[in-house]
C-alpha cells in the first residue's frame, strides 16, 4: 500500500504493509537516527516523534494511521550547527549519559511545553511520567526541560 | 576529517574489510595501522596508540570504550593534555579490533585507573610528547629542557622564533618507538584540558538525532533478523514448520542451530511478523524453583564454591565468650540491566571472514567467542565497536552479536538483529541475588571486637570471555555450555588481601599475611563467600556483588550503632582507619548538616516520617571512595518511600572531568534508587515474567527524585580511580538507614516496595 506523509518538512511516499509501525519506516526506509526502538510497546518513549504538535509513539503507530501526517523527529528540530533551543538546553545542562533516550525526552517535553507554556514543574513531571532514561539522568534532564520552559514562557 | 565522517567511512569495512581504506580516511601513514593489527602485541608500540597527521592533528587509538560514562571525552582530554594540543585537534578511535590496542574489556570502572595513571594511553601520550620534544631539540639545536610546547608547536624558551610544529617534525610518519616506562606525565599543576569540565563530544550529535548508534549502522544489502527464543526456561526444540511462514512477504530464511531459532527477512517488520507466525514445537524442561524460596535455597545449597578474603584473630572465641552479639541477615533479589534500547548488532559473514558491529564492552573477547560460534579463526573476525544504550554490565550486546552472526552466516549476507524487549529481559544475564549474614561481637564500651560476614550468591555463565559463548543465551541455545561450575569447600586460606567484591566490611583491618590493607580497626574478622549454581544466567550488573555486600555491611553497622543508641556516623568513624574514607564520610556529613544523634528519631508530621541515613565504601577495596547521606520521607499509611535529598562525597584521585564525574555520581545514585525501591526479576514455574517496563518497574522521568548535592575531593597527586560504580553501591544501605531513622523499622530485603514497608511498619506495633 502506498502511503504519503511529510517527515521533517519533506514529502515521502512509501510502499509498505499498512500494519508496519511508523518507527520502522523512519529508521529503516528513511534512514533517520533520531527515533529509536526501545521497547516496541509504547512504554519507554524512545521512539517518540511529533505529529502536528502532538508527541506520538512511533513504535505502536501503524502506517495506516499516518497517511498525510506531518512528522518531526529530532533531526527536524535543529541542526548540529544550529540546534533548536530545547536541544541547546540539553547541551548546556550536559543532560545525557548514553543518549539513547533523548528522542523521547526532548520531543515529549517540547510537544507538551509548546502546547502548555505555563506548565508548572509538577505539570512537567506529570507529562514526563511515561518517559524513561535508564541511566537515571533525571535531575539534569528536568533542569534542561525547565530551562526550555522558561524560554517558552518568556 | 571529522569523526562523523570517519564513522561513516568505516561503513565501508563491511564490504571491503579494508584497512587501507580506513587508513586513507583517517589520513594515516601507511604502516601505522600495520602496527595496530598485531592483536595487542602493538600495545607497547607508540604507533599503536598515537599518530600525528600531516595537518598537525592527532589520531589516538584506545581499547576502552564509551558506554555513556563520558570516557570518550575524558580520554580525548587526556591525549590533548599530554600532547599539548587543543582538545578539538584530537580524534579518538575506540575499540576496533583491527585498529586499536587490545585493552580487553571496558568494565569494573577500571578504565580510568588503566588509562589515566602512567599506564597505557597516558603513557603513550607522555612518550609521544617527549619524543616530539627530542626531535625538536635536534632540529632546532636547543637542549630539550630549554624547549616548551604549546598547541602542537615546540619552541625555545629563550627565543620564540626558534620553533617547529609537530606536523613538521613527524606528520604522517611513524615514531617507531616503544612506550617509554620512564616518560613523565604532565604535572597536575600544568593541566589546562584535563581536570576541566569539557562538554561531552557526542552530545550535539545525539540531541539533534545525527549520532550513529550501533542501531543505526546500515550497510548495503543488509537484511533483518529476528530470533525466536523458547517459551519457557529449560525448553528444547522439538520441531518447526517452515511452511508456516512460506510465502510471507520478504521472508528469506528460517535458521536453526540446536535450540537457536531465527528468521531472516528483507525488512524488520517482515522479520517480526514471520517470527511471530513461525510454528515451533518446544519440549518443556525442568520447572523453575518457586521465587519465594530463592533465598532459602541459596542459603541451604551445599554445592558451593567458597572463597575467604580474610580470616584473622580468634573469631569463634570472640563470639562464644559471652560478649554482646548483634546479628542480622540481608536479602537481595535478581535484578537486570534492562537497557534503554534492546540490544542490536550487524554482522556480515562472508565465507571464512566476518565483520561485526557491536556495542560490546569486550570487542576482543567477542572476536574470539564469535569466531567459536561461527567456526572461524579469530583473526578472520573483525569487531567494530559502536555505541549502544547504557549497558551497566553485560547486557545483550554480545549475545545479539552472536544472533546476527549466526543469521548472517546462514544467508551469506549482512544481517541486522535488534532483540524484542521480552527476548532481552527474559534471557539476559541477571545481576546477583544474595543472602548475607552479619555478626558482630561487642566489648563493654560498645566497640566492635569481632565481625563475621558470610554471603551466598548464585552464578551461571557471565561474560563470555574469549572462549565461553555458552555464558550467554545465544551461545547456550546454539549448543555451547556455560563455563563449568566447580564447587570448592572449604575455601582456601587467603594469601593476599583483595576486597574486589567488597565482601569485606569497611570496619575491619583486612589482616592477611601480616599486612593490614583494609580500611578499619576491627582485628578479629572473618569473611566467607559462597557461590551457588544459579537457575538463571548471571553476569556483572553495575557494582556486581559490591552493591549487595555494601547494602549488608552498611546497614549492619547502623543496626549495631542503633542497638547501642550511638550516632551512626560517629560509630562508623570509631571503627575506620583509612584517612580518605574518613574524609568522605566527614565531607558528606558536613555538607548534609548531619546532626549527631542515635537513630531512630521521632520526626513525624501529617502521617509522614522523615529521617536520614549514611553509607560509605572504598569500591573494590582500592578503586574509589564514596559516601552518601540520604534524607527520606516515609508515608506511614502507604509505605511509600520518597527520598528528598542525596548528599554525595567522592574521592577518585585526580579528577579528569569534574562535570563528567558529577554526572556519573548523579546517575549512579538515582539508578541505585531505582534498584533499591523498585527492581526485582520475577518468575513463575516455567519462565521469567519480568519481560517489559510494566512487569519490571524502573524509575521514570516523572518520578519523585531527590535533590542531589555533590562534594568532590580532588586528590591531585593520587592515582586515578574509578567513578562509575561507587555512588550506586552506597544507596541501598543509606536509604534503609534513613527509613530506620524515620520509622524505627529495619528493611533487610531489597527492593523496599510499599508492601514490604507497610508489612514492616505493621509488624512493629
Amino acid at each position: 500500500m502506498s502511503i504519503t506523509l511529510k517527515v521533517n518538512g519533506q514529502s515521502h511516499t512509501v510502499d509498505v504493509d499498512p500494519t508496519t509501525p511508523l518507527l520502522y519506516v523512519l529508521s529503516d526506509d528513511l534512514q533517520l537516527n533520531g527515533p529509536k526502538f526501545g521497547c516496541g510497546l509504547g512504554q519507554c518513549g524512545a521512539c517518540t516523534v511529533i505529529n502536528k504538535g502532538q508527541a506520538i509513539r512511533s513504535c505502536v503507530t501503524p502506517m495506516s494511521m499516518v497517511s498525510g501526517a506531518e512528522i518531526t523527529t529530532l533531526e527536524g528540530l535543529g541542526t548540529l550547527e544550529k540546534p533548536h533551543p530545547i536541544q541547546q538546553a540539553f547541551i548546556q545542562e550536559q543532560a545525557a549519559q548514553c543518549g539513547f533516550c533523548l528522542s523521547g525526552v526532548i520531543l515529549t517535553a517540547k510537544a507538551y511545553l509548546d502546547r502548555n507554556p505555563k506548565a508548572s514543574e509538577a505539570d512537567i513531571r506529570q507529562a514526563m511520567s511515561g518517559v524513561l532514561c535508564r541511566c537515571a539522568g533525571n535531575n539534569r534532564m528536568m533542569k534542561a526541560i525547565t530551562r526550555y520552559a522558561q524560554e517558552v514562557k518568556a | 576529517m571529522n569523526r562523523r565522517s570517519f564513522l561513516k567511512g568505516s561503513g565501508a569495512l563491511v564490504v571491503g574489510f579494508s584497512i587501507a581504506q580506513v587508513a586513507e580516511d583517517l589520513g594515516l601513514a601507511p604502516g601505522v595501522l600495520d602496527a595496530q593489527r598485531l592483536d595487542g602485541a602493538s600495545s607497547n608500540q607508540l604507533d599503536g596508540w598515537i599518530s600525528v597527521n600531516a595537518d598537525g592533528s592527532i589520531t589516538a587509538f584506545t581499547g576502552k570504550c564509551e558506554i555513556g560514562q563520558g570516557l570518550y571525552t575524558a580520554q580525548t582530554q587526556l591525549v590533548a593534555e599530554e600532547l599539548c594540543v587543543p582538545f578539538n585537534r584530537v580524534k579518538l578511535v575506540q575499540c576496533d579490533t583491527a585498529l586499536c590496542p587490545d585493552q580487553g574489556t571496558t568494565s569494573g570502572q577500571q578504565s580510568h585507573p588503566t588509562n589515566f595513571n602512567l599506564g597505557s594511553l597516558a603513557l603513550a601520550g607522555a612518550t609521544a610528547r617527549e619524543a616530539l620534544v627530542g626531535l625538536a631539540a635536534t632540529r632546532l639545536g636547543v637542549a630539550a629542557d630549554q624547549l616548551t610546547v604549546k598547541d602542537g608547536v615546540v619552541s625555545a624558551k629563550a627565543d620564540a622564533s626558534k620553533r617547529v610544529t609537530y606536523a613538521e617534525l613527524i606528520g604522517d610518519r611513524k615514531f617507531n618507538l616503544t612506550l617509554n616506562r620512564n616518560a613523565k606525565r604532565k604535572p597536575h599543576s600544568e593541566w589546562t584540558v584535563l581536570g576541566t569540565p569539557v562538554a561531552r563530544v557526542e552530545l550535539p550529535a545525539m540531541v539533534t538525532g545525527r549520532f550513529e548508534f550501533v542501531h543505526n549502522v546500515r550497510v548495503p544489502g543488509m537484511l533483518h533478523g529476528r530470533v525466536v527464543r523458547p517459551p519457557s526456561r529449560n525448553a528444547t526444540l522439538m520441531s518447526l514448520d517452515e511452511d508456516s511462514v512460506r510465502g510471507m512477504p520478504g521472508v528469506v530464511k528460517v535458521v536453526t542451530k540446536k535450540n537457536f531459532v531465527g528468521v531472516v527477512a528483507e525488512k524488520p517488520w517482515q522479520a517480526m511478523q514471520a517470527a511471530a507466525k513461525l510454528k515451533v514445537a518446544w519440549a518443556n524442561g525442568a520447572p523453575l524453583p518457586a521465587q519465594r524460596d530463592i533465598h532459602t535455597r541459596l542459603r541451604d545449597d551445599t554445592r558451593t564454591r567458597d572463597t575467604k578474603p580474610v580470616d584473622a584473630g580468634e573469631v569463634d572465641a570472640a563470639f562464644s565468650g559471652g560478649a554482646a552479639v548483634v546479628k542480622a541477615t540481608y536479602l537481595y533479589p535478581y535484578q537486570m540491566h534492562a537497557s534503554m534500547g534492546t540490544a542490536c548488532a550487524v554482522a556480515d559473514v562472508q565465507g571464512d571472514k566476518a565483520t561485526i558491529y557491536a556495542a560490546s564492552q569486550a570487542v576482543w573477547p567477542l572476536r574470539s567467542s564469535s569466531a567459536q560460534v561461527l567456526g572461524l579463526k579469530p583473526e578472520n573476525v573483525h569487531v567494530i565497536f559502536k555505541q549502544g544504550p547504557g549497558c551497566y554490565g553485560i547486557n545483550g550486546a554480545d549475545t545479539v552479536a552472536y544472533d546476527a552472526a549466526l543469521l548472517s552466516q546462514a544467508v551469506g549476507k549482512p544481517v541486522r538483529v535488534q532483540l524484542a524487549r521480552k527476548d532481552e529481559m527474559a534471557w539476559e544475564n541477571y545481576g546477583l541475588a544474595f543472602v548475607i549474614e552479619e555478626r558482630a561481637a561487642l566489648d563493654r564500651n560498645g566497640t566492635i571486637v569481632a565481625w563475621h560476614s558470610e554471603g551466598w550468591s548464585p552464578t551461571l555463565g557471565g561474560r563470555p570471555g574469549p572462549n565461553n559463548p555458552g555464558n550467554q543465551v545465544t551461545g547456550l541455545l546454539a549448543g555451547f555450555e556455560p563455563q563449568p561450575f566447580q564447587p570448592r569447600t572449604p575455601a582456601p586460606a587467603p594469601n593476599a588481601f583483595s576486597n574486589n567484591d567488597n565482601a569485606v566490611p569497611n570496619y575491619v583491618t583486612g589482616l592477611v599475611n601480616g599486612k593490614t590493607e583494609g580500611t578499619g580497626t576491627i582485628a578479629t574478622q572473618r569473611v566467607v563467600s559462597h557461590s551457588v549454581r544459579s537457575v538463571f544466567l548471571t553476569g556483572p550488573l553495575r557494582a556486581p556483588a559490591r552493591i549487595q555486600n555494601t547494602f549488608a555491611h552498611e546497614s549492619f553497622i547502623d543496626e549495631v550503632a542503633a542497638s547501642l543508641k550511638v550516632d551512626p556516623v560517629e560509630y562508623r568513624l570509631r571503627h575506620l582507619s583509612d584517612p580518605r574514607l574518613i574524609a568522605v564520610v566527614n565531607a558528606a556529613a558536613k555538607a548534609a548538616n548531619w546532626s549527631g544523634r542515635p537513630s531512630p528519631t521521632s520526626s513525624r508530621r501529617n502521617g509522614i516520617a522523615s529521617g536520614r541515613g549514611m553509607a560509605c565504601v572504598l569500591y573494590e577495596g582500592d578503586n574509589g571512595y564514596c559516601s552518601v547521606v540520604a534524607e527520606v520521607d516515609v508515608r506511614l499509611d502507604t509505605g511509600v518511600i520518597t527520598p528528598k535529598r542525596f548528599v554525595i562525597a567522592a574521592d577518585v584521585g585526580p579528577i579528569s572531568n569534574p562535570d563528567g564525574l558529577k554526572n556519573q555520581l548523579e546517575g549512579g545514585s538515582l539508578q541505585g534508587l531505582s534498584r533499591t525501591l523498585l527492581e526485582e526479576v520475577n518468575w513463575d514455574e516455567e519462565k521469567v515474567t519480568s519481560i517489559d517496563w510494566r512487569t519490571y518497574k524502573p524509575l521514570y522521568l516523572g518520578a519523585d527524585v531527590p535533590k542531589i548535592e555533590i562534594v568532590l575531593i580532588n586528590q591531585a597527586e593520587g592515582e586515578a580511580m574509578g567513578a562509575g560504580e561507587t555512588a550506586i553501591t552506597v544507596v541501598p544501605a543509606a536509604i534503609a538507614n534513613a527509613v530506620f531513622d524515620a520509622t524505627g523499622v529495619r528493611l533487610r530485603q531489597v527492593p523496599f516496595t510499599p508492601e514490604r514497608v507497610k508489612a514492616a511498619l505493621a509488624s512493629r506495633t
